[in-house]
């Protein structure tokens, strides 16, 4: 399936900012199920930075805006050929090893709650136990916009029974750790067709680690696995860690943001 | 427990402290408080407070410093040195493989567990290999004596060890107050440090700097407890001392605000925790780091010393395998001994400490300056108690080596001079090549009995001589 991405964000300071320093992880992953066809990211009187593929496999590209600045736009418009690998990841080339995912972070933070939510999963292999797993994520949090925000953890979504993905792409990578699988969460778009359920078109779900298979992408909120409507970006042990831009304003104040994501099925 | 002086054996004085002994036998006792006195003027006038080691406690304390060296002979230091410079080498091994390919975990010789999920790994960094293939690059390593040829590696330091402006400062007081004891001894000179420091420093600078590289000390600020350090190390190597707001990057680079304008910088030697270097890419209301300082340092733009992510390496759980790692990486059998330990996560282990608190000592895994630690022979039964309860409750937090009797050295103390317990850090340098100074900061428990040099928990520094062959 081709892709087309227009996404937009933008950064508004009440007070003007000295610098605006930024790190992104906005170029699609490299892998069988995603080839590039063309891509762009600009920033709005900015200054390209360092670029390097870390670890995981992600490109990250810096920028640098100098000031004062009291506008910053961060544009990604591209294509992308997807294919539907029923989640796996394959042909991704990395070198952080697997086991480095289980560990815990603040917002994926097991309590008890979690831990008995992923308790009630069953597997004859870790497989079907990831399935698992990720349906009870999906029957513990609806869906919900509005009640969480981006700092709530996955045990508080829980308690709330509600959440948007980056809550169930928590919640789901908290459980996994706990039953011992490492488990990541992982940032991109979600093409939504007319009929589709799909609900964020800047979206998140989780990638757990099955022998044999690697890396196996999960989306709880959609509960399905990541398909051809899914454009990979980049993975973290957790949203702040594996966002798609990361960025500091020095001296600004009273910081805005807001953000349009258009994906549409390109005529082929 | 039989305690190794290693001034005397039985009445007769072991040859490196041979001409020390006329020195005090003649030294008339007004004398000697008098230049206590001044010593201490010395270096509280030089301003020199900070507790050793990030401690923390009171950071205006004055250190006690004691007048009676600690020496070395030629031949004692040589091992040492050896033993040091291979536990450095091992390492820094270690550090570029669990960065990259992980053999040694590969090879079941250190479990993948203690690496990929110790806090101190940083996954930031896996798949990049700095300058070199250096990632500690000045390595403190603290060691214990019990015997002539008995030395123990308690821990080693592979982040930021503090403490060597005590190394050159009591040297430098040391000579200042005794001129001719330092013309009769043959004493290695420690005064080289800073020369060779910023000489490894410039030679780990990233392949896209051309020219001599500018090289800068980052502090967290004048109100962290070593910050006196920092100062006095940027002072003799000629480098700027900067905070993170000194710094920017733009572009591809770092740059420091100068007073002739933005400066590329090429070298940063930061005195500050991986979590703080950088908001985009570790703890994001840090204030103290350079945003977008990880980005460049990850496509070649600059050098961070130590490299994030060293701790890995100095971890008390890791450091049970450091001699696997002489082996390992080496194909060497290691010179310096580590300290047998325990490790409470493990049944077998946890079962032997349990039996044998009064005789050991347990400390947390994360622990540091001597808190949280519990001395078996100095405990009463109810605090012996009190801590098997902890490690009951949480066996993988700690460790447990037994009690070391720790060597001696004559000490000046109120009643006159007697034996009190010392260790030592040498700190050796690693770049293009591996070099270590010789002397270090050597410590010593000034209560009678006491094991514990902490300075936070009454222990006072020496000066440490070499002797020249």
């Amino acid at each position: 399936m081709r892709l087309t991405v227009d996404h937009v964000t933008r950064y508004r300071y009440d007070a003007p900012a000295r610098s605006v320093v930024q790190s992104h992880r906005l170029m699609p992953s490299t892998f069988a199920g995603q080839k590039v066809i063309d891509w762009e990211v600009s920033v709005e009187g900015g200054t390209r930075g360092a670029r390097h593929r870390d670890g995981a496999g992600d490109l990250i590209q810096g920028w640098t805006v100098a000031g004062p600045v009291s506008d910053v736009t961060v544009r990604v418009r591209g294509s992308v050929d997807t294919e539907d690998l029923a989640g796996v990841l394959r042909g991704h080339r990395e070198t952080v090893a697997p086991d480095c995912y289980l560990r815990e972070t603040f917002p994926t933070r097991i309590d008890v709650a979690l831990a008995e939510l992923a308790a009630t999963a069953t597997g004859a292999d870790i497989l079907s136990l990831s399935h698992a797993l990720s349906a009870a994520v999906s029957d513990a949090i609806a869906y919900r916009p509005g009640v969480t925000h981006a700092h709530t953890t996955a045990a508080e979504a829980l308690a709330l029974g509600e959440g948007v993905c980056q809550d169930h792409a928590h919640a789901l990578v908290a459980c996994a750790r706990s039953r011992g699988i490492p488990a990541r969460y992982v940032s991109g778009y979600l093409f939504a067709d007319a009929e589709g359920q799909a609900h964020e078109a800047a979206h998140a779900w989780a990638e757990l680690f099955v022998p044999g298979l690697g890396w196996v992408g999960f989306d709880p909120a959609n509960r399905c696995c990541p398909d051809a409507r899914y454009i990979r970006l980049g993975s973290g042990f957790d949203a702040q860690d594996a966002a798609p831009i990361r960025g500091i304003a020095r001296g600004g104040a009273g910081e805005a943001m807001d953000v349009t994501v258009a994906i549409q099925q390109a005529a082929q | 427990m039989s305690q190794f002086n290693e001034m005397y054996e039985g009445t007769s004085v072991r040859p490196p402290y041979a001409r020390l002994k006329d020195w005090v036998a003649t030294m008339p006792e007004e004398l000697r408080s008098l230049k206590q006195a001044e010593a201490e003027a010395l270096f509280r006038r030089i301003g020199i407070t900070f507790a050793v080691y990030g401690e923390g406690g009171d950071p205006d304390r004055l250190i006690p410093f004691d007048m009676f060296p600690r020496v070395f002979s030629a031949s004692e230091w040589s091992r040492l040195e050896r033993g040091i410079k291979q536990r450095a080498r091992a390492l820094n091994a270690f550090l570029v493989d669990v960065y990259g390919r992980g053999e040694i975990i590969r090879a079941g010789r250190i479990p993948g567990r203690l690496v990929y999920q110790n806090e101190a790994y940083e996954k930031a960094v896996a798949g990049f290999v700095p300058p070199k293939g250096v990632y500690s690059h000045i390595v403190g390593v603290d060691i214990v004596r019990t015997g002539p040829d008995d030395f123990y590696v308690l821990e080693d330091n592979c982040r930021t060890p503090s403490g060597v402006s005590y190394m050159l400062e009591s040297r430098e007081i040391m000579m200042r107050m005794f001129p001719d004891l330092f013309r009769e001894n043959r004493i290695e000179p420690v005064d080289t440090y800073s020369e060779k420091l910023r000489r490894t420093l410039s030679s780990v600078a990233p392949a896209k700097c051309k020219g001599e590289p500018t090289v800068v000390i980052l502090t967290p600020g004048h109100f962290n407890s070593a910050y006196y350090e920092h100062s006095l190390l940027a002072d003799l190597m000629g480098v700027e001392l900067v905070e993170g707001q000194d710094l920017f990057v733009e572009g591809e680079y770092v740059y420091m605000r100068t007073t002739e304008g933005p400066q590329r910088v090429d070298v940063i030697y930061r005195r500050i925790d991986d979590a703080y270097l950088d908001p985009l890419c570790f703890r994001p209301d840090s204030m103290l780091g350079v945003p977008g300082l990880m980005d460049v340092y990850r496509s070649g733009g600059v050098s961070i010393c130590s490299a994030p992510g060293a701790g890995v390496a100095d971890d008390k759980a890791v450091y049970t395998y450091v001699p696997d790692m002489v082996r390992f990486y080496l194909g060497e059998e290691p010179i310096l001994q580590n300290v047998p330990t325990w490790q409470c996560g493990k049944t077998e282990d946890l079962k032997h400490v349990l039996a044998n608190l009064p005789d050991l000592v347990v400390k947390e895994v994360h622990g540091s300056g001597g808190y949280g630690m519990l001395v078996g022979p100095k405990c009463t039964r109810a605090e012996i108690e009190a801590f098997r309860a902890k490690i009951v409750e949480d066996p993988g937090n700690y460790i447990a080596q037994p009690t070391l009797a720790l060597s001696t050295v004559p000490t000046f103390v109120e009643e006159g001079i007697a034996p009190r317990h010392v260790d030592l850090r040498p700190y050796c340098l690693v770049g293009e090549r591996i070099e270590l100074v010789p002397g270090g900061l050597t410590r010593v428990a000034l209560k009678e009995g006491s094991l514990v040099v902490n300075s936070s928990q009454g222990g006072g520094v020496k000066d440490t001589w070499v002797l020249a062959e």
